[in-house]
């Protein structure tokens, strides 16, 4: 398993929202929740393109803000019949910084 | 060698195999002994070994059959694969008259995504045609070189157009000349919107006045085509009714602008290299753009002809679905001819599914199929029709029970043998079809009294005919769901509508049946129908209704959207479809007292501006009552140029929407424009539309312009359970539109003002309700503000106006809005002042986000799909 990216400090997404980031060639979207945790999956909607860090949150969804497609945070896999998106490990380390892995799982 | 494969299959399926197989061995395999064999035994030697389905058709019997056995553990048995010809998953041939119309796009329609044929371990060959099947050594040859063997075939090649012979169809090369369309595929439809929406083409002539040819001319008409239908038979739909008949279907259809040309064959195509008219045989040259030809279906049945079966006019199978003669080629759908009969509607196919499935898998080997009684049921360019059976009485002894009302459109024929229905005919109508299609099906005994055959006679009609529907009569034709399988699942403790629809899929194909569907559910639940709980709900997340909603947060004293999750939610599980419904609900009830969470809030609210398909946004500054002034427009075109907008347009509520703006500009866009948000992003008051009024109107009565700059300036930007769009005109003619609009307000001559609620000219059509007429403009801002928070307190989220008012009545609001039955005027217009106090343009923001990366882009390294610039 690689090092993982650095993305910077945690307070760049505010609670309950996603921020995108380009991340080695990759877009993704990291979301922190209401609980603190962080997600990431892939930033664009696999059914029409559609920004997922603009996507409304809650511990277990995102929702695509173009279509309401709604993908799990953990997994990437869609509820309504979408493919699903990449899900990514992504963690906060001693520092408050946001540390992604881009190998998938 | 098939023997041994047949000692390492499961008993249930050794039970069809009928007979050993063929003793010679068959040709040699034409790859020579390739690589393919030892693959082949190999996987015999593994006892569990899967037999090989090869299906020839990804269309709807080919992969309805799949289905089928896939239902009866076919992945278990079997590993499939399929050949398409067309380069798709699997779609709804029926709906693509509703794609034609615009009604549904062309993503709705399909049935099987390519996820669900990986998700069964299908591989599928989209866009490859099976050109030869060598039935002795059981491979199938395709187009592109693959040769696949198999233990089982189906053949489901389906049907194409019929070209009837004429002149100029075809250019001198051989390809079909442009401008001339045949109706079966995805890509027909999609060719045929592209043409029929070209600037230049207004006329189209449909050769064939059947089912799809009348189809056809009704979808072309919702592009703005004008249509005359060609029909060489006597009468429109001849195949499903008589000459009777054919006159009202033929008046009906007229009556929606389409020409009918009856008893008349197209002889010729004219036009060299694209089309320009028809010829007729005995009548004046058509001049058209396009012509579109609907003269019936053939069925696919050149790869069982090449291959050496038994084909007539389709291929021939047994009553198991087998290709005559073949113990391992079964064929299914409208490329099969069984006793005689070749189909060429959906309920058939189905039912020939279920029995092709039930054998090949073994679960039922003694399934038979005799035969389908067509009855159909269907809705042509609008106009309901069923028949079944006979078109008219054919012996004296018949009784011929006829009901004719032209001007209604309303026709109805029935014949009757031996006090059993052999025929029915209804048009315009369908109010007693099910049971119709019951007696003819069954040979039920009929009623002395023939009209309440046609007619339901002073009685509650719709339980009745519920209630004494056979419980094998089908409901569902689409997906052949009978009254049965539906009463069981009601009984299996499924009492929602909604439920028993998905559990059994009823419902789910044309949606023709879900009044019925409904009936049968409700019937079934003995009245004690339990409405979807949610269905009730003001959010899917909080399991209570708005009152209760609205009076438990009071109660508890809760002003933030997760203070109520916390509170309120079942297991205190915050839900992301109830987000944005509770933040607009709370912002309405708590005004400045309300502690605003962003990330509760939809895109467009966190960033005040309307997200658009490719990420972008747009911006449409404030411009009230459509007005606007040399600076105004000097700036929002300075504007425009320094960001490069891609697009400036005119929106239909006379504002200008500056579209395409990245998130990360908007900020700077505002601040350039300097001018107020015109709020046209979220579900709240939008605009009011004004007509010039009476300062520069010849005609104008009344001052609409100010009054309804007033109106949007009092009421700007406030939340509600829908978008609101309003309208001032000045004099009855209207020309703001006042009567389709949320609040439509209309001058009339005498100083005085009526005031409308309820319309709507989108998805929806509907004129409003007159709400009252008023004499004084500051009268009219009153109860405008009163009735808008009547709606924002009592409507259901996402619910219009157009929906609100009918379901509580005008009179009803009348009464409480405007002659305060209930008291609680002067409380509706306090709630409304205090939103009005509280209001902040939200663009101010762009000096100082209030959370961090508020406008950050979210598509960091490139747009993806870019909307074209004109």
């Amino acid at each position: 398993m690689n090092a993982g990216h650095n993305l910077g400090s945690v307070e760049q997404i505010p609670f309950g929202e996603g921020r995108a980031f380009g991340v080695a060639g990759e877009q993704v979207a990291v979301f922190r929740l209401r609980d603190g945790s962080l997600r990431a999956l892939s930033a664009v909607c696999p059914h029409k393109g559609g920004p997922i860090a603009d996507g409304t949150i809650d511990q277990d969804l995102v929702l695509c803000p173009l279509h309401q497609n709604a993908f799990r945070l953990d997994t990437g896999c869609s509820t309504t019949g979408a493919e699903p998106l990449i899900s990514y490990d992504v963690q906060i380390d001693n520092h408050q910084n946001i540390i992604l892995r881009t190998a998938a799982r | 060698m098939t023997s041994v494969a047949d000692n390492t299959q499961l008993k249930t399926q050794l039970k069809t195999q009928r007979r050993p197989q063929p003793g010679p061995p068959g040709p040699p395999n034409p790859l020579g002994t390739g690589k393919l064999r030892p693959k082949h035994q190999l996987s015999q030697a593994k006892p569990a070994a899967r037999r090989r389905l090869v299906v020839i058709g990804n269309g709807m019997a080919g992969a309805r059959a799949v289905e089928e056995i896939l239902a009866r553990g076919g992945a278990e048995q079997f590993t499939i694969t399929m050949f398409g010809d067309e380069p798709y998953g699997n779609y709804n041939r029926i709906m693509l008259s509703h794609v034609l119309s615009g009604e549904e796009s062309d993503a709705d329609i399909f049935l099987n995504s390519l996820h669900w044929y990986q998700d069964n371990n299908i591989t599928l060959h989209a866009g490859v045609r099976v050109e030869r099947i060598d039935r002795f050594t059981k491979y199938v040859f395709a187009n592109n070189g693959h040769v696949v063997p198999y233990d089982v075939l189906i053949i489901a090649t389906g049907s194409q157009s019929f070209m009837p012979p004429m002149d100029g169809l075809y250019t001198p090369s051989g390809s079909i000349k442009p401008g001339v369309f045949t109706f079966r595929t995805i890509d027909d439809t999609r060719s045929m919107v592209q043409h029929a929406q070209h600037d230049h083409h207004h006329r189209a002539v449909v050769i064939g006045g059947g089912l799809l040819g009348l189809e056809a001319a009704r979808g072309l008409q919702s592009h703005g085509i004008d249509v005359d239908v060609v029909h060489s038979g006597g009468h429109l739909m001849n195949a499903q009714m008589g000459p009777d008949g054919g006159a009202i279907l033929r008046r009906s259809v007229e009556a929606l602008g389409i020409r009918v040309h009856t008893g008349s064959r197209t002889t010729a195509v004219l036009g060299t290299d694209k089309v320009t008219g028809v010829r007729l045989r005995d009548r004046p040259d058509i001049g058209c753009d396009m012509v579109v030809v609907a003269a019936g279906i053939r069925p696919n049945v050149d790869v069982a002809v090449l291959s050496g079966l038994h084909v007539e006019r389709a291929i021939v199978v047994d009553d198991q679905l087998r290709v005559v003669d073949e113990d391992d080629i079964y064929a299914v759908g409208e490329c099969v001819q069984h006793r005689g009969e070749v189909y060429g509607l959906v309920a058939p196919l189905w039912e020939q599914a279920v029995v092709l499935a039930n054998h090949v898998t073994g679960a039922d080997s003694t399934a038979a199929y005799l035969g389908s009684r067509i009855a159909t049921k269907l809705k042509v360019a609008g106009v309901e029709v069923a028949s079944m059976g006979l078109q008219g009485p054919e012996r004296e002894t018949d009784e011929h029970i006829v009901f004719s009302e032209p001007s209604r459109g309303v026709f109805k024929s029935i014949v009757i043998r031996d006090n059993k229905m052999v025929g029915a005919t209804l048009l315009g109508d369908s109010r007693k079809v099910a049971y119709l299609t019951q007696a003819f099906d069954k040979g039920l005994p009929l009623p002395e009294e023939r009209i309440s055959l046609l007619f339901d006679l002073g009685a509650p009609a719709e339980e009745q005919g519920v209630a004494e529907l056979d419980d094998d009569a089908q409901v569902c034709n689409c997906n052949g769901v009978s009254k049965r399988s539906l009463v069981d699942t009601v009984k299996g403790g499924c009492n929602t509508v909604a439920g028993a629809m998905d559990a059994t899929r009823a419902g789910k194909g044309c949606g023709s049946c879900k009044l019925l569907v409904k009936q049968v559910v409700e019937w079934a639940a003995g009245g004690a129908v339990e409405e979807d709980p949610a269905a009730s709900y003001y959010v899917p997340g909080i399991p209570l209704d708005k009152a209760s909603l609205m009076a438990a947060i009071r109660k508890q004293g809760l002003r933030s959207v997760s203070s109520v999750f916390a509170a309120l939610a079942p297991g205190s599980v915050e839900d992301a479809k109830s987000k944005m419904g509770l933040a607009s609900l709370m912002k309405m009830m708590l005004a400045d007292q309300y502690i605003d969470e962003r990330d509760a809030r939809f895109i467009n609210d966190r960033v005040h501006a309307n997200i658009q398909r490719d990420g972008t946004f747009s911006v449409v500054p404030q411009m009230k009552g459509g007005v606007t002034s040399v600076q105004q427009l000097r700036r929002i075109a300075d504007v425009a140029e320094k960001h490069n907008i891609p697009l400036i347009k005119l929106t239909g509520g006379q504002r200008i929407d500056l579209l395409g703006v990245p998130k990360e500009d908007l900020p700077q866009v505002w601040a350039d424009l300097d001018m107020p948000s015109g709020y046209a992003y979220g579900k709240s008051f939008r605009t009011v539309k004004t007509c010039v009024g009476k300062d520069f109107c010849r005609y104008g009565t009344g001052d609409s312009t100010k009054l309804g700059i007033e109106i949007e300036s009092r009421f700007q930007g406030i939340e509600a359970p829908a978008k609101l769009k309003l309208a001032v005109s000045g004099c009855p003619r209207n020309c703001a539109e006042s009567l389709v609009k949320d609040v439509g307000v209309v001058a009339v001559e005498g100083g005085r003002w009526e005031l409308y609620v309820g319309g709507a000219a989108g998805a929806h059509i509907r004129k409003g309700d007159l709400l009252a007429t008023v004499d004084d403009p500051e009268q009219v801002k009153v109860l405008t503000g009163r009735f808008m928070q009547y709606y924002r307190e009592n409507a259901n989220w996402l619910e219009r106006t157009y929906a609100f008012v009918p379901r509580v009545g005008i009179d009803h609001i009348r009464a409480v809005v405007v002659d305060d039955a209930e008291g609680i005027a002067a409380g509706l217009d306090a709630a409304m002042q205090a939103s009005v106090d509280s209001y902040v343009d939200p663009w101010t923001e762009r000096d100082d986000p209030l959370t961090p990366g508020q406008f950050r882009t979210s598509l960091p390294l490139t747009v993806l799909p870019q909307v074209p610039v004109r």
